[in-house]
């Protein structure tokens, strides 16, 4: 099996959007570019049911060809490392399940086949996830209302470093905050194969007053190397994965 | 623990008396009632052809998919039965057209390891410990990592009493990144280790497993994990004379359940002397007893030397 390189966005916000473009949109145009979007957004401990705000979560995700989750603070490190993987999965299914189709019709999905065979893929499916090389983008809202959620992101971000570096393949993380200063995005960490050193660069995160998510999502897309994203514009059939380039 | 799941629709409330149907395979089985539930299905007691089973049904193929995969492995492990046997692997599309994967096992009926020790006497502590390391160190022979260790995972089968593994979801190849983890049991939390898959993760995890049964509550970690570990296992009465291996294995200072197993056996060994050796100046029933149990221990050591 040909070794690929994951690219995921792992977006952490506390509420919706209120600038610029419709961030589901920004995420269908990322998910195109082979670039997955995952959401995790961030309860108060005192909400008690899903706040309507909190929907966009779920439609970015799907939109994004990503894994969704709402989580109360204290279990965000558990989340942020489940949904990863969770995505990885999904996106390394959902390319067997179009190599799948190539070979059985458009009838060959994983559930059209007997559990023994099913079984095998599986197997194959978690190998790759082991040993692919994976890129995530991790990005942060650090409007006004999360200034106090950030200590937990940050133990968070560690705890997911410590998940994925325990993999065979390789990793590449980078941390952006939104809003930026001028920009729509700030970068906070550079790509980096570890996430153990940004507790210098935490508390330097400023909180402001809008949340531009889809901007932010458009303009995360472009952080991934610029090689890969024209080569898969090109090719097309190779939405999640593809070959190498580093 | 995962917000959004209790939001979707699950296959969690299947009535007693529903009868399950293999898509492929035929095999028909009767729901009896409900054992559990859990991050990932429900798991039921079921009946076919007059025979209990458990059976697991979740409408997510994946992760059911990867844990039949791990029983099945589990399975190959020669003369033993390291979690439940698989019987039946199987999809059921139900009379409203939702479908679900199932896969059917060995009914295991037992006790939490908690309710038993206080039943039946913390004594027994010591034998749990050399059988789960026992089964820990054939898994780890044969490649594997348990992973998701926790009391949870665990149910004592009576007569004769034996430690059993139910959950199977978290069993990891040794050398890859842990599958499945729970944060309390898991080094990595603590900042004691990674989350490789190694015969260590599963020491650690070992010691957390006793550490919960004998505190009969997880605890905080507070500002410095480590020290917080070492009081807690300080404080706890009932593992004194396991500490020095306990500590060993925090500290990820075993890399094989054998060695591991060895020493909690001599620590068994050593109090048992020291308490004949005082029985025999001021004969106390109550030492007579513990010795005798102790001697239990040394006996369970000594058998499983000779396999
Ligand atoms: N083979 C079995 N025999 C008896 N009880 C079982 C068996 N398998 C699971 N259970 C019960 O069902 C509960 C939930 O199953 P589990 O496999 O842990 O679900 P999950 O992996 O989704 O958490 C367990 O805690 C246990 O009490």
């Amino acid at each position: 099996m040909r070794k690929g390189t994951l690219k995921q966005i792992l977006l952490l916000t506390d509420g919706c959007s209120n600038k610029g473009e419709d961030p589901a949109l920004a995420a269908a145009v990322a998910y195109e570019q082979g670039i997955a979007v995952n959401v995790i957004g961030i309860l108060e401990d005192e909400q008690t049911e899903q706040p309507e705000g909190l929907k966009e979560v779920e439609d970015i995700a799907l939109s994004g060809g990503g894994v969704s989750q709402l989580v109360y603070p204290e279990v965000l490190s558990q989340t942020v490392q489940m949904v990863t993987k969770q995505a990885m999965t999904q996106t390394l299914q959902g390319f067997v399940n179009k190599e799948l189709k190539q070979i059985l019709g458009s009838e060959g999905s994983m559930e059209e086949l007997e559990p023994e065979k099913r079984g095998e893929i599986m197997e194959a499916v978690e190998d790759m996830g082991e040993t692919c090389d994976l890129e995530v983008l991790v990005l942060v809202d650090t409007s006004a209302s999360m200034s106090n959620k950030l200590p937990t992101v940050k133990e968070a971000l560690i705890d997911l470093s410590i998940s994925l570096n325990a993999r065979i393949g390789r990793n590449r993380f980078s941390i952006y905050s939104f809003p930026g200063k001028r920009k729509d995005i700030q970068k906070v960490l550079d790509w980096s194969p570890k996430l153990d050193d940004i507790s210098s660069v935490f508390p330097k995160l400023t909180s402001g007053g809008i949340t531009p998510t889809g901007p932010a999502i458009r303009e995360a897309m472009y952080q991934f190397g610029k090689k890969s994203l024209l080569r898969s514009l090109r090719n097309d059939d190779e939405r999640g994965i593809e070959e190498t380039g580093y | 623990m995962m917000m959004n799941e209790a939001s979707k629709k699950q296959a969690t409330d299947l009535k007693p008396g529903t009868q399950i149907t293999g898509k492929w395979h035929g095999k028909r089985y009767l729901i009896k009632k409900k054992l559990g539930a859990g991050a990932i299905g429900a798991v039921y007691l079921s009946e076919a052809g007059g025979q209990p089973a458990a059976l697991k049904i979740s409408e997510k193929g994946t992760s059911m998919t990867v844990e039949v995969n791990v029983l099945k492995s589990l399975g190959k492990v020669q003369g033993n039965r390291l979690g439940p046997y698989l019987l039946d692997v199987d999809d059921w599309v139900s009379p409203s057209g939702e479908a679900y994967s199932f896969y059917v096992m060995e009914y295991l009926q037992g006790k939490s390891l908690a309710s038993f020790l206080q039943s039946r006497g913390s004594e027994w502590t010591g034998v749990f410990m050399l059988q789960l390391l026992e089964d820990l160190e054939k898994l780890h022979q044969s490649g594997w990592v348990f992973g998701d260790l926790k009391t949870d995972n665990l149910l004592v089968v009576d007569a004769p009493p034996r430690l059993r593994w139910v959950d199977v979801g978290g069993t990891t190849k040794i050398g890859r990144a842990i599958k499945e983890y729970t944060e309390f049991y898991d080094r990595g939390y603590w900042g004691m280790g990674s989350r490789k898959a190694e015969p260590s993760y599963d020491l650690f995890a070992f010691v957390m497993v006793f550490l919960h049964v004998s505190h009969g509550k997880r605890f905080e970690k507070g500002v410095n994990p480590e020290r917080t570990l070492f009081k807690k296992l300080d404080e706890a009465k009932t593992l004194v004379p396991y500490r020095e291996p306990l500590k060993k294995a925090l500290q990820g200072r075993y890399h094989s359940s054998l060695i591991m197993k060895q020493e909690i056996a001599a620590a068994i060994n050593h109090t048992r002397s020291r308490r004949t050796a005082r029985q025999n100046k001021h004969k106390s029933p109550v030492l007579l007893e513990m010795g005798g149990i102790s001697a239990l221990g040394a006996v369970y050591y000594l058998i499983s030397l000779l396999f």
